[in-house]
């Protein structure tokens, strides 16, 4: 027996640009497709998701007013972090998912053209969605898109890096913050995301990524009065009825996606503002 | 010297009111099993004899609208919808004048308003919707040219036939058919529609409009053969709807209620801004959901405009909806004219200073004088909760800052005025605020182009323009 014993990773949360565990002190154990022990992940309580959801906020307004051409320059950023961090990123989806050295190879490439598709959209969807309306009167009338504010991800258990990034670009390309919840079978590849995303210029708070379970997260996400969307797409079909009655308590906007990339996307976390003023002397 | 007004009522000879109304289904008249009373709340005349919608009378107005989905309208061209729409419109303004005069009748609403606004953009709203049926490729980012199929609408009663207007117009253009419900208090301009369809050759089944109350509402919103709901009206019963809603696949828009801001700056333009918090608040006896109910003054300038205010207030006609001069009319019920007393005991319970115009109110009918509170603090339930009439909170600020902290303060975000003479300011406040229609030196305008529509609990989606057709239109999104 020769060779040195390899250091493992803690895998904890990513909350207001900070890595702690969950103040619950939980973990749960995620294994490789063939049950080898890999890590013990954060099991993220309520308490975790409020707080994440407190640093959401608070990052919300300054996100938002960073110009389009800054968070564009930082969505692709997050792309360039990634990158370079390929081969790590396809080992790590292999090992949770089983999926073939080229598989995971090729999501993550994806997951990186992902993001720099949504991160041309910061400066360009606003002229498109945005209108000048030729009201009937001596008025200017114009809509703007603006951010929603903080959104709530429930993200997909397959395609734990892809999923992720196709639920989370396209909120925080706008000037949301969000609060996801990683895959929750394979949520090492989420976690790991959140360190290329704390060294990509990303303020602190824009994005918080919780690992736990869907079961126990979902309705608190749903009910929580400061999270004002919701992208559900990952959670299964049969739980969307309760989690959009729950979500009716402050009229959340709760929306799911079957297309990865469409500025729909954006839009669905967006909200339409109408000015008037009057055009004379 | 006094100026008396002489009167200048409009003659309501140009209407004909049947002492019965059945529902519109189908594109015949039938009658309900049951009936109700429609009064005019400025006399509490009996007007007519309403249908009340059953859970069968639902049913075959869903299976109507169906029908005429599968067999006739979503077989038509985009170009021969657009038509029907044009010749609506048309049809509309031709009928102007009776359309006017029925609606004050059942509303209470001053005859000034019903003529120059509910009436003419309701047309306008079908012609400006008519043009897009043909063009529905064009329409938006991410959107489809496919309609849901069945649309129930379920509208309130303070805009009888402009909400109707609303909802129709960019449901028949994107090929949807129309269950609609109009409010319990005032149907009778959405069963003259109902004959306008007819004068206007529309294929039976496209609009089916069904009269009733809350229980009609209700067995819409549960029908199964419905694809889409829209609903006007309050916030606590947009949730209930939306709670019925959430566990089936139907699509759901809601224009809700609102506690709009209107702040003033220090430098606003005192005379046009005093014109603008009156429109802003007694347009339409208040009840309108994106009132400017919250009047947010700087302490600078606020001793100068409530002065001008009240003095202006004191000119406020109130009274005979049907006289051309007035221009508060009467309160739409004597259930909303109980919330609106309520609510202003409260004010003065809490220890807001009240004030109201020196105006006499008819014996009969429900009438509230134009009224402001004064010293009203966050917490007062005034300043909180929609009153939906003629009653004006007033709040002050000594920082922009704290006054768009005071606008945003509250679960609603529909409407907000900002009156000042600085344009970067005025940018600066629009981009602070919270709410989907923003106001700048004036106040209440509206246009079939211009997409209207809330932040947070007022509502999901926009109505009117671009953006308010994408609700009837599929999405990929859901």
């Amino acid at each position: 027996m020769s060779g040195r014993l390899e250091v493992m990773k803690t895998y904890k949360l990513y909350i207001n640009g900070a890595f702690p565990r969950t103040e619950s002190g939980r973990s749960y154990e995620i294994t490789s497709n063939k049950g080898e022990f890999l890590a013990n992940a954060c099991l993220a309580s309520r308490k975790d998701l409020r707080d994440a959801v407190v640093a959401a906020r608070a990052a919300q307004s300054s996100w938002a007013k960073a110009t389009a051409f800054n968070r564009g320059q930082i969505m692709y950023r997050i792309a360039e972090m990634l990158e370079g961090r390929s081969d790590q990123f396809a080992q790590e989806i292999s090992l949770q998912t089983g999926s073939s050295a080229k598989e995971s190879l090729q999501e993550v490439s994806d997951s990186v053209d992902l993001l720099v598709w949504y991160a041309g959209w910061s400066d360009k969807l606003p002229s498109l969605a945005g209108s000048t309306n030729p009201v009937s009167g001596p008025f200017y009338n114009f809509t703007v898109p603006e951010p929603l504010g903080v959104v709530g991800v429930i993200a997909p258990i397959d395609k734990p890096l892809f999923g992720f990034v196709a639920a989370i670009a396209p909120i925080l390309v706008s000037g949301n913050t969000a609060v996801a919840l990683a895959s929750s079978t394979a949520p090492l590849s989420a976690i790991s995301f959140a360190e290329v995303v704390a060294t990509s210029d990303l303020p602190n708070g824009v994005l918080n990524v919780l690992s736990g379970q869907q079961s126990e997260l979902a309705p608190w996400f749903a009910s929580h009065m400061d999270i004002d969307g919701l992208d559900i797409s990952g959670l299964p079909v049969d739980q969307h009825g309760a989690v959009k009655e729950a979500g009716v308590e402050n009229l959340k906007r709760i929306s799911t996606f079957t297309k990865s990339s469409e500025p729909g996307r954006i839009l669905a976390f967006m909200e339409a503002k109408t000015v008037w003023h009057p055009i004379g002397n | 010297m006094n100026f008396e007004y002489a009167a200048a009522p409009e003659s309501r000879s140009v209407v004909k009111i049947d002492p019965e109304y059945g529902h519109f289904i189908n594109g015949k008249w039938v009658n309900g099993s049951k009936h109700f009373n429609t009064i005019n709340p400025a006399t509490e005349e009996v007007l007519s004899s309403i249908s009340l919608g059953s859970a069968a009378d639902v049913d075959a107005a869903v299976k109507a609208a169906r029908n005429a989905f599968e067999k006739s309208w979503s077989k038509l061209s985009g170009r021969e919808r657009g038509k029907y729409l044009f010749r609506i419109a048309r049809i509309m303004q031709e009928r102007a004048r009776e359309f006017a005069v029925l609606e004050t009748l059942d509303n209470g609403k001053p005859i000034r308003e019903s003529r120059d606004v509910d009436v003419p953009l309701s047309a306008a709203h079908f012609f400006y919707h008519a043009g897009w049926a043909d063009k529905l490729e064009y329409a938006g980012v991410d959107t489809t040219t496919a309609p849901h199929g069945v649309v129930g609408q379920i509208i309130p009663w303070n805009f009888p036939l402009l909400m109707l207007a609303w909802k129709v117009a960019p449901a028949l253009a994107t090929g949807n058919t129309v269950v609609l419900k109009p409010a319990e208090t005032t149907s009778l301009t959405a069963l003259l529609f109902g004959q306008v369809c007819q004068q206007a050759g529309l294929p039976d089944g496209v609009v089916n409009i069904v009269t009733g109350d809350g229980s009609t509402g209700s067995a819409i919103v549960n029908h199964p053969g419905i694809d889409k709901i829209a609903f006007t009206g309050s916030t606590e019963v947009g949730k209930l709807i939306a709670r019925a809603v959430a566990p089936t696949n139907k699509s759901l828009t809601l224009e809700l209620g609102g506690k709009g801001a209107n702040i003033v700056f220090g430098d606003a333009a005192i005379d046009q801004t005093v014109e603008g918090i009156v429109n802003g608040i007694f347009f339409n006896q208040g009840h309108v959901c994106c009132a400017g109910s919250r009047l947010i003054l700087q302490e600078s300038i606020a001793d100068e405009v409530l002065e001008k205010l009240k003095r202006r207030m004191d000119k406020i006609r109130v009274g005979d909806p049907l006289d051309k001069n007035t221009d508060l009319g009467a309160i739409n019920s004597a259930e909303q004219l109980a919330k609106i007393r309520e609510l202003t005991a409260a004010g003065e319970a809490e220890g807001a200073g009240r004030w109201s115009s020196n105006c006499a109110l008819p014996e009969n009918g429900f009438w509230f004088a134009p009224t402001i509170f004064t010293g009203v603090t966050q917490a007062h339930r005034i300043a909180r909760e929609e009153i939906f009439g003629p009653v004006l909170s007033v709040l002050t600020f000594r920082t922009p800052a704290e006054a768009i902290e005071k606008a945003n303060n509250t679960p609603f975000g529909l409407s907000a005025g900002i009156w000042s003479e600085k344009g970067s300011n005025i940018l600066w406040a629009t981009q602070q605020l919270r709410a989907g229609v923003i106001w700048a030196n004036t106040f209440n305008k509206f246009d079939p182009a211009s997409p209207f529509g809330g932040y947070k609990e007022s509502g999901w989606g926009r109505e009117g323009g671009r953006h308010g057709l994408s609700a009837y239109l599929k999405g990929s999104a859901k």
